[in-house]
């Protein structure tokens, strides 16, 4: 798990990418799903969608907050996560494993993504 | 992911942002930090906004029990031979009508009759009232209480920082209060729990269990009831009176807290009043005592499901009981009637601050129920639709999470508020949902 998270790229906006070749996923941080309370509704981008860099492309509810979700990457949505529409919980209960959002065919990456180490640091976790 | 809506009960700040500065913090804050607790910025107070899960702590409420840290609720003490007749003319309500041992919820309003807090007021005595304000009002309340006391025997006295507040609530609240009174952790109760009714109170004493209390000075006005030799004050007031400063100690700033009754127990008041539709208690408590409390009541209630709930749980249990929040619901420019509380104003009464309440406001919007289907929710600052004309905002929303289903608490034009079929939309973000009216509580207890 430890080295699994290593492995991940981090946004500013609490975002986690796993790229493998030209595919990303894409899901929200441990931070994040800690910060929202627990997550009643998941808004996604259609499979087939054409995302662009920045745009706001989907929304987290919780209890308390509705957040937007940006596009930490330009590209072709191939996948969303179904089960996450189910059980919106997911988000909270495996952010970085079964709670995944998306997966994107990318063309081009956010630029000034950030290490585990770099992501910790900006939200205070320590490591 | 950025944050674009946050309705975490920031709208309750809309009273005084206390001093600007960093967040007063509660008596229990350590204790909740030991409990993992996420905090929030709430009326100018860092508060737990939730344990581990907010929809479990809500449930938990439900079906068994929560412990609330409420204390940062403010308590201010109205005293006097004339302390009756002056709340009558002070608040809204007709507090000289309050029997000794019930409460009161009720309203401060401005002279235009727009409402400034909405309290609940305990009597204690015959001259004495116990009134309960939310924490970003507390300074409006004192400063108005003392303000319009003027040319009535009376004292006004904010002794807030002296005290802790916990609520205690769920169906399983008495089981849980009935072991600590059985291993004589709270002792000296005015009469058996069960007996306490809805928004009644008794007197006790806490008995901290796991420290070493020093040993208090005992004065004859803070006498347990039933003591051989108490006054006949002593035997209808209550015991929460204020020691001399210093007896009170730990944090008090007016040295108006309560003082012990006794060698190591501390007088607690205990109300049978609450903020989420279950049956409960709330506790007030020395501060400087409250951490023991805290601790003494977690653990009695462990084996009946009782858990820390934070603030997050607190509003959509609120909001499903139908109890309006102040800076959302209640505000400087509603009055009650709008709210669907004309019935805190008697219709006889006259002469009091406010009174211009009464007037009939045929244009004004009025507090009404939303419901809708799925799980997006329409929340405060919302736009409600009649087709594509705006009739309404909402003030609180959330997806209920004991129905299930998204609910509202809004503020619509009246003509759509008095056609039960008419059709309504929300829009959230840019989305149209429909919505039905419906006339709160969304949700009843049972039992």
């Amino acid at each position: 798990m430890t080295d699994h998270l290593t492995s991940l790229q981090y946004t500013a906006q609490h975002e986690w990418l796993e790229i493998t070749d030209d595919i990303a996923t894409i899901g929200i941080t441990d931070y994040a799903a800690e910060q929202l309370g627990d997550v009643v509704y998941v808004d996604l981008p259609d499979v087939g969608s054409m995302l662009t860099m920045g745009e706001a492309i989907g929304e987290i509810e919780s209890t308390k907050s509705v957040s937007d979700l940006y596009a930490p990457v330009a590209g072709e949505v191939i996948e969303v996560n179904e089960e996450v529409d189910a059980n919106p919980d997911l988000v909270n209960s495996s952010p970085f494993e079964d709670g995944w959002l998306i997966k994107v065919r990318v063309t081009d990456v956010a630029a000034g993504l950030l290490d585990r180490d770099a992501y910790l640091a900006m939200t205070g976790s320590g490591s | 992911m950025t944050n674009s809506t946050s309705d975490s009960m920031d709208g309750a700040d809309a009273g005084a942002e206390a001093d600007g500065g960093a967040p007063r913090e509660t008596p229990l804050r350590a204790e909740h930090e030991a409990l993992g607790a996420a905090f929030t910025d709430f009326g100018g107070w860092w508060m737990p906004v939730r344990y581990t899960s907010d929809r479990a702590e809500h449930t938990a409420v439900r079906e068994a029990a929560g412990l609330f840290d409420i204390s940062h609720m403010g308590e201010i003490f109205v005293r006097g031979p004339q302390a009756g007749e002056y709340l009558d003319f002070a608040l809204a309500g007709r507090l000289s009508a309050v029997k000794v041992g019930r409460a009161k919820y009720t309203m401060l309003l401005a002279p235009d009759g727009g409402i400034l807090d909405d309290l609940v007021v305990y009597r204690l005595g015959e001259r004495e009232f116990l009134v309960i304000a939310n924490a970003a009002n507390r300074e409006t309340v004192a400063t108005e209480l003392t303000a319009r006391a003027d040319g009535f025997d009376v004292t006004v006295t904010d002794a807030s920082d002296g005290y802790a507040l916990l609520a205690l609530q769920g169906p399983r609240a008495v089981t849980i209060l009935d072991e600590v009174v059985a291993d004589g952790t709270i002792s000296g109760l005015g009469m058996p729990l069960a007996e306490v009714k809805n928004y009644a109170w008794t007197d006790a004493n806490f008995t901290p269990g796991d420290v070493v209390v020093e040993s208090r000075a005992t004065t004859d006005r803070n006498l347990t009831p039933g003591e051989p030799g108490v006054d006949n004050r002593a035997k209808t007031d209550h015991n929460l009176t204020p020691g001399d400063s210093g007896v009170g100690g730990g944090g008090s700033a007016g040295g108006d807290a309560p003082a012990g009754s006794g060698s190591g127990t501390t007088p607690l008041l205990l109300a049978r009043t609450g903020y989420t539709g279950e049956d409960g208690f709330e506790l007030y408590v020395a501060a400087e005592h409250a951490p023991e409390l805290w601790r003494a009541l977690l653990a009695a209630g462990e084996s009946h499901g009782l858990v820390p709930a934070g603030l997050a749980a607190r509003d959509t249990l609120r909001l499903e009981a139908g109890m309006p929040l102040y800076g959302h619901e209640l505000s400087r420019d509603i009055v009650p009637a709008q709210a669907g509380l004309g019935r805190i104003i008697p219709a006889d009464k006259r002469g009091f601050i406010g009174e211009p309440a009464l007037e009939p406001r045929p244009q004004a919007p009025v507090l009404v129920g939303l419901v809708a289907e799925g799980r997006r929710a329409g929340r405060a600052g919302y736009a409600v639709h009649q087709g594509d004309r705006v009739v309404g905002e909402i003030t609180s929303g959330a997806l209920s999470p004991t129905l299930g289903h998204p609910i509202a608490l809004a503020y619509v034009d009246r003509a759509v508020a008095e056609d039960p079929d008419t059709d309504l939309s929300i829009d959230v973000r840019g989305t149209s949902i429909r919505a039905r009216l419906t006339t709160p509580p969304f949700y009843r207890r049972t039992s």
